[in-house]
């Protein structure tokens, strides 16, 4: 998996709420049995029309936001399926951090499983992110995942929580199935201990 | 971990029979029974346990069914009904699970049908399990008190490789009704009530426990159309607590235990409920009496309104919503003020994970008896599995749909999601028994509105959305 330590980058400004992931990634492109390449499908509906040109007011089609690696967004984003394509499309697409009030639970755990910084900020603080964002391609913001803070164009810093556990693989871009085996011994006792107490499992 | 004398919920009691580890911080490895497997999340999952010579550690526990992709038009066993893309992801399923040895029911199989109706069919789900898929509907089994829940394809990967999965644990919720629901009221009523209650984010953090008379008075298939949808209310996983009618529905399925297993198994199973004093972090209270058959208007599942309401004003909402409400009239192609029974749809789907049981097609064709569907309406019912098939054609009620002029289809997740040919075209408008009315989720375009099986029986006939209570007669 990809490290996630620091990172300055143009911000898109998505001011919707329960951004979910039909959405995010269509469910035509879930075909695939690859996780690479979704990029270009990300938020297909909203981005092509009918004849798959390029519809010019969506945010990502904006020319000083096409190579946004930030994404600001309302209220639930991620909402709706399981689907990993959602973070793989996001990932694919060059966005490595996403700003918003709240997610839905399972897009949130896929995001630190693929490199992407899910951060969560109250409303307002959202707000002035958003603002921030709407300038353009001139206003950078600057996330730093070790002291936990999102510097805006403007100066103001704000600070996030995180995980501890998700923010020390995130940083070193460790592997959770990897980190897991290490406890297998646990895994075994809990096993046999199971077998004895719910053997119909 | 809470000690082990203080009261529980029954969130709190699988959770702690299932922690294989537990680091300082609280995250744990939480053991998995069952993990179930389709065909859309989980290629990219084996894939890696290729490339990492890792095998399936628990393949006993392991079951895997195509659900998503598949043809429901009879003709599916032509290949040639399906596009290269579905057919080399079925195809791949069908390798993985033989080369990892898993438990696997083709296309082919009669027991084949929607992972989340197939798992407790089989007597795969049982109470107080660990049940995880690659699949938000996961929730579903929830109705038997087993804690289920979807997850991502890494963590498909994770729990192929190592049978537990890395969580920290939620907080609890109860959400109760109470009394008893009115005639026409169905289980899809309360689960989209109170998500229209408690918004598609209410739930985010939380298990959810339902509970309440109206919730005990439900059948095993109505609970977990309950439990179906705690996803879309953004929690973590709903649960029901077991009783005599989880355990009858348990009893003698392939997979359940018997003889002294099954004693055992009953003995524990009693002991899952949460405790008088236990702890909830929220409660939610809905009488079942104001529960009222309802429709959803818009492109979130939380817009729901009784089918006696008006098209709301974006103006209604605020903050946030006001936007999403405005951009959801504009989807939907409907205009503020007018009578939900105003609206004129064109398609019928009845089916999915959440109403494709046979209980749901009972009461489809409890309206749809010696009836016939509005002409020029696109309908189909789509059964959650062979099985539930097999069981409608022998209870006479696949005759009712055909003769009333619905098509009557082979088990597959179908037009839910619209990863098979089952697709609305832009501007087509559906009464869906599904979960989601995510704008293109049923088809570029297409408009949804979800609602109880019966309910989109009612509108199949009038074409309208439609308040069924009114083709009740008597009865209601």
């Amino acid at each position: 998996m990809n490290k996630f330590t620091t990172l300055s980058g143009i911000a898109a400004p998505m001011p919707l709420i329960n951004i979910d992931t039909d959405m995010i990634i269509p469910k035509q492109f879930l075909k695939t049995i690859k996780r690479s390449g979704l990029g270009v499908n990300l938020f297909d509906e909203m981005r092509y029309d009918d004849d798959r040109n390029e519809i010019p007011d969506f945010v990502l089609n904006k020319p000083q936001y096409r190579d946004a690696q930030i994404l600001v967004a309302g209220d639930n984003f991620g909402c709706g399926s399981s689907r990993e394509h959602a973070p793989w499309a996001i990932a694919d697409f060059g966005i490595t951090c996403i700003i918003a009030p709240s997610y839905a639970d399972i897009f949130y755990n896929n995001c630190f499983k693929n490199g992407i910084l899910p951060i969560v900020l109250p409303q307002e603080q959202v707000d002035v992110l958003m603002k921030d964002a709407e300038k353009g391609a001139n206003a950078r913001i600057e996330v730093d995942l070790e002291s936990q803070t999102i510097t805006s164009s403007d100066g103001d810093v704000f600070t996030f929580d995180v995980d501890p556990f998700k923010k020390h693989c995130l940083m070193n871009g460790l592997d959770d199935i990897g980190l897991t085996m290490e406890k297998e011994a646990s895994i075994n006792a809990f096993e046999a201990a199971a077998t004895q107490s719910r053997p119909w499992v | 971990m809470s000690p082990t004398n203080s009261p529980k919920t029954l969130y709190d009691k699988i959770w702690n029979a299932h922690v294989a580890h537990e680091a300082d911080d609280g995250t744990c490895l939480l053991y998995i029974d069952r993990h179930l497997v389709h065909e859309v999340t989980s290629p990219q999952a084996f894939e890696g346990l290729r490339m990492t010579n890792r095998p399936v550690r628990a393949p006993d526990k392991t079951i895997a069914v195509p659900d998503h992709n598949v043809p429901t038009t009879l003709d599916r066993a032509n290949a040639a009904t399906m596009t290269e893309d579905s057919r080399i992801q079925v195809e791949a399923l069908d390798k993985n699970a033989k080369d990892f040895g898993i438990h696997y029911y083709p296309v082919s199989d009669v027991r084949q049908g929607i992972v989340h109706i197939v798992g407790p069919e089989q007597g795969w789900t049982l109470p107080g399990m660990t049940v995880v898929c690659g699949d938000s509907h996961t929730a579903t089994h929830g109705a038997f008190g087993a804690l289920a829940h979807g997850i991502g394809t890494s963590e498909v990967e994770h729990v192929l490789a190592t049978q537990t999965l890395i969580q920290k644990k939620s907080k609890n919720m109860k959400v109760e009704i109470t009394g008893k629901l009115r005639p026409g009221v169905t289980a899809k009523d309360i689960t989209l009530s109170v998500i229209g209650e408690t918004g598609t984010a209410g739930g985010t953090g939380y298990v959810i426990e339902y509970c309440g008379e109206a919730i005990r008075d439900l059948s095993m298939e109505g609970r977990m159309t309950v439990c179906n949808m705690a996803i879309e209310g953004g929690a973590r996983a709903g649960l029901i607590a077991p009783d005599e009618k989880t355990f009858e529905y348990c009893m003698g399925r392939p997979h359940a235990p018997k003889g002294a297993q099954w004693e055992a198994a009953l003995a524990w199973w009693k002991t899952l409920y949460s405790d008088d004093d236990a702890h909830w972090d929220k409660i939610i209270t809905l009488k079942g009496e104001d529960i009222a058959p309802v429709v959803t208007w818009g492109t979130s599942p939380e817009d729901v309104l009784p089918i006696t309401a008006n098209v709301p004003a974006a103006s209604d909402f605020e903050g946030g919503k006001v936007g999403a409400a405005q951009r959801s009239l504009e989807y939907m192609g409907l205009t503020a003020g007018m009578p939900l029974t105003d609206v004129e749809i064109d398609t019928v789907f009845i089916g999915s994970c959440t109403n494709g049981r046979i209980e749901d097609l009972r009461a489809a064709a409890a309206i749809l008896k010696g009836k016939k569907i509005k002409e020029g309406m696109r309908a189909m019912i789509v059964p959650g599995s062979g099985l539930v098939r097999a069981q409608a054609e022998e209870e006479g009620l696949a005759d009712i749909f055909i003769d009333a002029g619905f098509e009557w289809r082979l088990a597959g997740c179908s037009m839910c999601l619209a990863m098979n040919p089952d697709q609305l075209a832009p501007g087509e408008r559906c009464a869906a028994t599904s979960n989601r009315n995510f704008e293109g989720r049923q088809g570029r375009g297409g408009r949804t509105h979800l609602m109880s099986p019966a309910m989109a029986a009612a509108a199949a006939i009038t074409g309208k959305l439609t308040d069924v209570r009114d083709l009740m007669g008597e009865s209601a």
